[in-house]
């Protein structure tokens, strides 16, 4: 597709206006909001669904035989079907509502950990993985005496798949790897690290959470195990998350918490549980995030992921052209293949002194070790400044950024 | 920009461009770390007590420009001064840089604090505080942290 064929189909200015929070000013400064990878904002669709959910529909779902509680359970497996196909699974019931991608990764971590880990038996991870899907892999290898190993990465924040090759064996058990590094932006080749766990006779996590706003996921074609993602990343509410996971695993495992919904009969001798994708999803759930989780997906599927891949790749050349252009400036994470994240630091101001003054031009970027002290460490710096880019960011917005480090070589010399 | 510019006052610049004692100490008596998990904000500091004087102290470390200067001037400030007056100095920082925006602060507060009251503009940004005050935090620590001898005899 043409650039001028992309603007056409891309009509930023039009989409912004869906997200009333992307007109507030800050300090007194327009909105320029790059912290996209912390947590998204959301579209009118969102907010409005929440609205009418709790004034017209609010009840408690799979247990009242009243009116509402049917209206409720219906939404909300509307929802979950409204998951099934975007992420292209192959059932309602191997898609489980979680709190989000931490609390999907402790699912798999204790309950694959407790049914599949024995001692001996190892874990492997990568050194660009968020510390939710390092701390949860450590509590159950602790647990299990099992071993925690890690695939290396090269200087520009890439796998070195060779590494992650001679890493497996006959005991590696689960891989667990990240699609899209939060804090440097790298595009893992999953669907390689995927198939050569596979020949190993390993079972496969993902870790969808900076994926699923940005690129167009399919389980099935991916043929991974199981695959985590959080609602609030892809403009839907926080508190909300997705498990997928294969039925034929998720049935072998055992729940990982125990209460109502994900039983089927109690007594004190003994409880059976209830199916899939239940026996996962004890106590009443977020009901209202799961449905606005599922408008969010019809937003983003009214837009279509390709289309925002494509406009989210052309901030990406922006953004990284002028910032390269930017004395002092060092990009962190180069990886051939990139989602909208530019992460940076600056050779006379420290990340969080960046931070302050672009928060005073009214431009929110994160900064620290976006909860990859172990990227932080090998790249041998202690933070970093982070922009993130979503699809209603502009250009103009980039230029912003660029004006506001100015002001903090201004004040730093 | 008048807000920031209180923030990053000459003096704060300086001193995150070359901070005072910045060194770690041979000879201490004392010591402990100052670290702010959220943001990787980390300093060591060193002391070497005389009785109750501080005699000697030093830190090293890495982090923002607040905190860095903060730590320098406070080993500038506590250097040669007793454990009751780094103490009292302390509380007087602590109760500046937590006023509340738009409270009044009386000039002599900020006065009695030398240049510590550079660090006042900080209270205008609630997100920094725990940069400013890091190092402080990490001085109280190394006051009831005396250096564990280790000992070849048993």
């Amino acid at each position: 597709m043409s650039q001028l064929e992309t603007q056409i189909s891309f009509d930023v200015t039009t989409l912004r206006k869906d997200f009333p929070i992307l007109s507030t000013t800050v300090y007194g400064k327009p909105l320029v909001y790059l912290d996209n990878a912390a947590t998204t904002q959301k579209p009118n669709a969102v907010l409005d669904i929440q609205n009418i959910y709790y004034r017209e529909q609010n009840s408690n779902i799979h247990r009242g035989v009243h009116h509402l509680s049917e209206v409720a359970t219906f939404e909300y497996e509307k929802a979950r079907g409204k998951v099934k196909n975007f992420i292209n699974a192959a059932d309602n019931k191997e898609v489980i509502f979680t709190k989000g991608t931490t609390d999907s990764i402790n699912l798999v971590a204790q309950s694959f950990g407790k049914t599949f880990l024995n001692a001996g038996d190892e874990v492997i991870i990568s050194t660009m993985e968020h510390h939710s899907n390092i701390v949860p892999w450590q509590m159950i290898c602790e647990e299990q005496n099992a071993n925690l190993r890690i695939i290396p990465m090269n200087d520009d924040g890439e796998l070195v798949i060779e590494e992650f090759e001679k890493l497996l064996s006959p005991k590696t058990k689960i891989v667990s790897v990240v699609y899209i590094s939060n804090s440097i932006g790298t595009i893992n080749p999953i669907k390689q690290i995927i198939e050569l766990a596979h020949r190993n006779g390993s079972t496969v996590l993902i870790d969808g959470a900076q994926a699923v706003a940005h690129i167009p996921v399919d389980v099935r074609a991916l043929d991974c195990d199981f695959f985590a993602f959080s609602g609030h990343k892809i403009f839907g509410p926080t508190g909300i998350g997705v498990l997928y996971g294969k039925a034929a695993l998720l049935d072998q495992m055992k729940p990982y918490q125990g209460g109502g919904d994900m039983i089927r009969s109690v007594t004190f001798e003994k409880t059976t549980y209830n199916d899939l994708p239940y026996k996962f999803e004890a106590g009443t759930p977020n009901i209202v995030g799961g449905i606005g989780l599922g408008a969010a997906i019809d937003y983003v599927n009214i837009i279509g992921l390709n289309a925002i891949s494509r406009y989210e790749h052309e901030l990406l050349e922006y953004g990284t052209e002028i910032l390269s252009h930017v004395s002092g400036l060092r990009l962190i994470g180069t990886a051939k293949s990139k989602a909208s994240i530019l992460s940076f630091v600056l050779d006379n101001a420290h990340p969080h002194d960046i931070g302050t003054i672009l928060d005073r031009e009214g431009i929110a970027i994160r900064t620290g070790h976006h909860c990859t002290q172990p990227v932080m460490k090998r790249f041998g710096i202690p933070a970093t400044a982070r922009a993130s880019i979503s699809f209603y960011n502009t250009k103009e917005e980039l230029d912003a950024l660029v004006r506001g480090i100015a002001k903090v070589s201004e004040i730093f010399g | 920009m008048s807000e920031l510019n209180e923030l990053y006052q000459q003096l704060i610049l300086e001193h995150n461009k070359s901070p005072r004692n910045f060194k770690e100490l041979e000879h201490f008596t004392n010591d402990a770390d100052g670290y702010n998990p959220l943001c990787g904000d980390h300093y060591h500091i060193w002391l070497k007590l005389d009785g109750d004087i501080i005699s000697d102290i030093g830190f090293k470390g890495s982090g923002c420009a607040i905190s860095k200067s903060s730590a320098s001037m406070m080993t500038a400030a506590v250097k040669g001064t007793t454990i009751a007056n780094a103490k009292e100095l302390f509380e007087k920082f602590h109760s500046v840089i937590m006023t509340k925006i738009g409270d009044e602060i009386p000039e002599e507060k900020i006065e009695e604090l030398g240049s510590l009251g550079a660090l006042a503009g900080v209270r205008e940004f609630p997100a920094r505080i725990k940069c400013a005050s890091l190092a402080w935090h990490a001085l109280i620590a190394a006051l009831i942290n005396p250096k564990q001898t280790v000992s070849t005899e048993q």
